[in-house]
């Protein structure tokens, strides 16, 4: 195992986007295996690299780690993304679990069947204007700090800017109510690290397109 | 707020459950008001209690916690069931993960039509005993440990055995072919704040029943049909 973290995954954003994030908000190097057929990912099943036969999986100090949460939670804690202290980090994870929330929506859009996609589309657009994006812009307004929690950078402020960016590829005007919210989106962007993963070339990855999503669905199901 | 923990949710056992099982396996007392109406929900909802306007909700030192696992994970930090270091936390987070989708399958199980039910009920099955039980199974193996993590009790125990009894809910023989899961569903049953638990007359939920559907339908004005995933 090198020294660098190695992801499995197909090369497309899914349930390890979040991963590549904060490690690249941490400054972490890594590396990528990417699942391209079927054969892939029965091998790595069958040589008992998944402890449930499921990707996302990083391969990182020694273990194998598996379960999207777990990952994140490892990478936070390990590089300081996570608070100070119990309470910081039940605010952060409050906040992180309802980002995940609304990233499932976003990310089960275009697999939804055509007859679906306009009724999830109107759900996840509401859910994002009304539901979360609201409650982030008063944590902002009540405290008037630059980061979500604690008053500096946590996996909270990382994952944030990360579902800010996605829900502005489906809707560009989507923060047009929410001034802290893009002041946020500016200054996050600008930390060295953001900024690096921001540029083309950068290990992030784009919107699925139907390609991506069908070559994805033949791998795993 | 009062010196212990209050629970929002349903008469039922649904996503609140869990934090019940871990509470009191920590032998923590907690008080729960139930959500009856529709009206009770709606006033929860303007009193700007609910962070995302969903239940689960804990009040709990000073904080209305909401997210399933971020109340979980605070319960396990507080009462010292996550693990002594980094590496055993990654542990239960996976094994927690794990148990967690299992218990996924059966989440929405009562709300599904008899056919479909039927169907769900092969599915929770054919996952239990093909996909999550192996890997208990086989950590309890390769160790020969009481625990699943570090040799001491932990969220992940208490967890795996919410898990276990649910799916031997949907089929009573389920554990045949894993003895070490056997053993394990006896042993951690026997720990005296578990042991109390499982009791009748303690704040454990039964198992969902239409009564609980509609409750959750009428307050939620969830009316719509609801698939398995």
């Amino acid at each position: 195992m090198s020294g660098k973290p190695r992801l499995h995954y197909f090369n497309g954003r899914g349930r390890m986007e979040s991963i590549r994030w904060l490690l690249a908000a941490a400054g972490v190097e890594f590396e990528e295996s990417y699942l391209e057929k079927k054969e892939d990912l029965t091998k790595l099943q069958k040589d008992g690299s998944l402890l449930f036969q499921q990707v996302p999986m990083v391969e990182i100090d020694g273990m194998k780690l598996v379960q999207t949460r777990a990952i994140c939670n490892y990478i936070a804690t390990k590089y300081s993304l996570y608070g100070k202290d119990l309470k910081e980090r039940a605010l952060i994870d409050m906040y992180v679990e309802g980002m995940f929330d609304l990233n499932e929506l976003l990310m089960t859009y275009e697999i939804q069947p055509a007859e679906k996609k306009e009724q999830h589309f109107a759900n996840m657009m509401d859910k994002a204007e009304n539901r979360y994006f609201p409650v982030f812009e008063k944590v902002l307004k009540d405290h008037g700090k630059d980061f979500l929690v604690g008053n500096q950078l946590s996996r909270a402020d990382v994952q944030l800017l990360e579902i800010l960016l996605m829900a502005e590829e489906f809707k560009p005007d989507i923060l047009a109510k929410f001034p802290l919210l893009q002041s946020f989106k500016a200054r996050l962007s600008n930390i060295p690290t953001i900024k690096k993963f921001l540029q083309p070339g950068s290990q992030r990855k784009p919107p699925s397109d139907e390609d991506i999503i069908d070559k994805t669905m033949k791998i795993f199901y | 707020m009062s010196a212990k923990p209050k629970l929002y949710y349903f008469a039922g056992r649904g996503k609140m459950e869990s934090i019940r099982w871990l509470l009191a396996a920590a032998g923590v007392e907690f008080e729960e008001e139930f959500l009856e109406t529709r009206d009770q929900y709606e006033k929860l909802l303007q009193s700007g209690s609910l962070l995302f306007q969903q239940v689960p909700m804990v009040e709990m030192d000073g904080m209305r916690m909401v997210q399933t696992r971020a109340i979980l994970s605070y319960i396990a930090a507080k009462y010292n069931l996550y693990g002594k270091d980094l590496k055993e936390r990654a542990l239960i987070d996976m094994y927690v993960g794990g148990t967690d989708d299992l218990m996924g399958f059966i989440l929405m199980f009562p709300f599904l039509s008899a056919e479909d039910k039927e169907k769900q009920r092969a599915i929770i099955v054919q996952k239990a005993t093909s996909r999550y039980f192996p890997v208990y199974e086989k950590v309890l193996k390769d160790h020969r440990q009481d625990f699943l993590v570090g040799n001491s009790f932990s969220w992940a125990d208490v967890h795996l055995l919410e898990a276990i009894l649910m799916v031997e809910e949907k089929k009573s023989d389920v554990l045949s072919g894993f003895p070490q899961l056997e053993a394990f569903k006896a042993r951690i049953s026997s720990i005296p704040t578990i042991k109390k638990f499982l009791e009748p007359g303690s704040q454990r939920k039964p198992v969902p029943d239409d009564k609980y559907v509609e409750t959750v339908r009428r307050v939620l004005r969830m009316y719509y049909d609801v698939k398995a995933n």
